[in-house]
């Protein structure tokens, strides 16, 4: 078909109304343009609010707890394996918390090749003592280079360091929360009571702040050695492996075989965290109704600006039906019209969006839950543009679709006849 | 000369339904031959510029047979009968019909640029020499706009001849003209007739342009009663 001609012939109808047209096309770039800005924003919060949680997460811990045994005695008898057994009052059964074996564990998930990293934990419940007054409270003795490389335990360490807490002995790195309570500054000296009733005195050499204020009230990191001190026990004690995997998805599943293979507790990160996973999704989700919602508006300017065009048309479009243009020759010019609107509109749109992100991402953003978020996060997925780009096309097209079908369908006669 | 039937109708009818069912054309049989300028004169409402319409292949709701150059015009698509008037037939309507947005040159290469027989140079050129013809050649650049009401009339002849059609029908092309101006579309007709023995079917209601035709065929209350 001659398709230049009818491209000229479109260009033409469009320079004729250039105001109404940039107008709509004003439309989309304005719906792309708000359509990139809010999935970007809504994914880098999301991204952000996710990581709060998953970095500080281990893909996969494998613990103790004390539970009753599943096999109870009787079962294990073979006078009784054909029948029912029914054992009331079952207690649990006494058991260290401590996992056994550890450093055997620690090498074989160490060469494990789905293993990213392994970090061993020990965590014991204390209690700060403040003059007379005592709060409860946590410890947890780290690995910290374990740690750092894992958790990015370093970004949460608001003010100290985490080599000072590795290299002097007897150090902690206090809860913000906790030290704020206790008025403690870097350099002072606490005291601590084990759940044995052992008092022990920590230096102070940091503060730790993970944006979950109620943590922050309570936790505080040590070296795995100090702890073990203070609970008096061998350098293989720990009651927790952490682990991350190269690839998060295989967690369940590799927590399971680890289950059954060190015959301890093992919880993968999906399962613990469901819930972040629904927040995120639902979140995504209203920022593309709200997305898609502004380009069906602009879809319907587009409507508007076609429809107008037409009816001013008409004297046109019935001449070049009566000198052979055929109706599906002025369908095209008029959806070519509508594209054209939507390639511009859109391109614009994904480069404004583009821009009004990058301002996003420059305006400073302090809070006190999030000591590493400086500005406001966004994300620059190139799928949403990938999707901005599509729908802006296909919503334009629709758009374009009836007007140009009622075009196409002008009986030139009428007009003609009308006049 | 060679006498060739470039149109044929036979037995053409064709009723209104709205309000009420109006028969307009009933039983319209005639023939027009290549060369042939002929106009069809009547009162209003007598169906002449119906059969026009049905002639020109716009009008497509009729019963009867129409052949043009003895091609049967039944049963063609929409795109088919596109093809055959921008081929074979010119218009000239009472309005110019001239598209605002392209000047004086481009509305008459128009219809050659979409037959897509030429290259646009030589449509170029085809156009350059029917606004000669015509001797408007000097407001080839011009936009529509800028014209008078008599040049537009004559651009949209000279658009009509574009394609060198078979036939060019008009309906009541100087309607809207004042008497000079009409004058100067009839003489350039009748040119069109005599030296370039081109056919014209012209619907009129003006008895002194359809007295100086060749042929005059005469309607009254959708028959004819004059060939």
């Amino acid at each position: 078909m001659n398709l230049r001609l009818i491209t000229n012939v479109s260009i033409s109808l469009l320079m004729a109304r250039l105001k109404q047209t940039m107008v709509a096309a004003f439309g989309v770039t304005f719906s792309i343009t708000m359509f990139i800005t809010l999935l970007s924003f809504m994914a880098g919060l999301n991204d952000m609010l996710d990581n709060l949680i998953l970095n500080r997460t281990p893909h996969i811990r494998l613990y103790n707890e004390i539970l009753p045994s599943k096999i109870q005695p009787v079962n294990r008898s073979s006078e009784h394996s054909n029948s029912y057994n029914f054992v009331q009052h079952i207690k649990p059964k006494e058991d260290v918390l401590s996992i056994k074996n550890s450093s055997a564990i620690i090498n074989y998930l160490e060469k494990d090749e789905n293993v990213y990293g392994v970090a061993p934990k020990l965590g014991v419940p204390i209690f700060y003592n403040v003059g007379n007054i005592n709060l409860t409270g946590a410890i947890n003795g780290i690995d910290v280079d374990a740690e750092n490389k894992l958790f990015a335990f370093k970004d949460y360490v608001s003010s100290g360091s985490t080599s000072t807490l590795k290299n002097t002995p007897n150090s902690i790195i206090l809860g913000l929360g906790a030290a704020k309570k206790m008025l403690v500054q870097i350099g002072d000296n606490i005291q601590i009571t084990t759940s044995t009733g052992e008092r022990f005195p920590l230096k102070v050499v940091g503060f730790f702040q993970s944006g979950i204020e109620e943590i922050d009230k309570v936790q505080s990191y040590t070296t795995l050695a100090t702890t073990q001190k203070l609970l008096g026990k061998p350098n293989s004690y720990i009651t927790d492996i952490q682990l991350k995997l190269h690839e998060i998805n295989k967690a369940p599943a590799i927590a399971k075989n680890y289950k059954n293979l060190f015959g301890t507790e093992a919880i993968d990160i999906q399962t613990a965290n469901s819930q972040f996973e629904t927040g995120s999704s639902v979140r995504t989700l209203i920022s593309y109704a709200v997305g898609i919602t502004l380009l069906i508006v602009a879809g319907f300017g587009i409507y508007n600006i076609l429809n107008m065009m037409i009816y001013e048309k008409m004297d046109s479009i019935a001449i070049l039906k009566a000198t052979g243009f055929s109706g599906k020759d002025v369908n095209t010019v008029f959806i070519l019209i509508a594209l054209t609107i939507g390639i511009v509109g859109g391109l614009l749109g994904l480069l404004f969006g583009f821009g009004l992100s990058t301002i996003i991402s420059h305006i400073p953003f302090n809070t006190a839950a999030l000591p590493k978020v400086k500005t406001y996060p966004i994300s620059y997925n190139p799928k949403f543009y990938l999707i901005g780009a599509v729908f802006s096309l296909i919503t334009t097209y629709l758009a374009g679709y009836f007007p140009s079908r009622k075009a196409s369908k002008i009986d030139p006669v009428d007009i003609i006849r009308g006049k | 000369m060679e006498v060739r039937e470039i149109i044929k109708a036979e037995k053409i009818c064709k009723s209104f339904y709205e309000p009420t069912e109006v028969a307009i054309l009933k039983d319209v049989s005639f023939s027009i031959q290549a060369g042939e300028f002929a106009s069809i004169i009547g009162k209003s409402g007598c169906g002449k510029s119906t059969l026009l319409y049905i002639l020109s292949t716009m009008d497509t709701s009729y019963s009867g047979e129409l052949w043009i150059d003895n091609i049967s015009m039944k049963n063609k698509k929409d795109a088919e009968l596109a093809r055959v008037r921008n081929e074979k037939i010119g218009f000239v309507f009472q309005f110019h019909y001239l598209l605002n947005e392209f000047n004086t040159l481009n509305n008459v290469m128009l219809p050659g640029l979409k037959l897509d027989r030429k290259s646009r140079e030589e449509v170029e050129h085809d156009a350059y020499e029917k606004l000669k013809i015509l001797g408007i050649e000097n407001e080839a650049l011009k936009m529509p706009n800028q014209l008078s009401g008599g040049q537009k009339q004559r651009v949209a002849i000279a658009r009509a001849l574009i394609n060198n059609p078979l036939i060019i029908m008009g309906d009541e092309p100087t309607g809207n003209l004042d008497k000079k101006n009409s004058d100067i579309v009839f003489s350039i007709f009748k040119e069109l007739a005599e030296v370039y023995n081109q056919s014209l079917l012209i619907v009129t209601h003006d008895n002194d342009f359809a007295r100086s035709s060749h042929r005059i065929i005469e309607m009254e209350d959708g028959r004819i009663i004059k060939a």
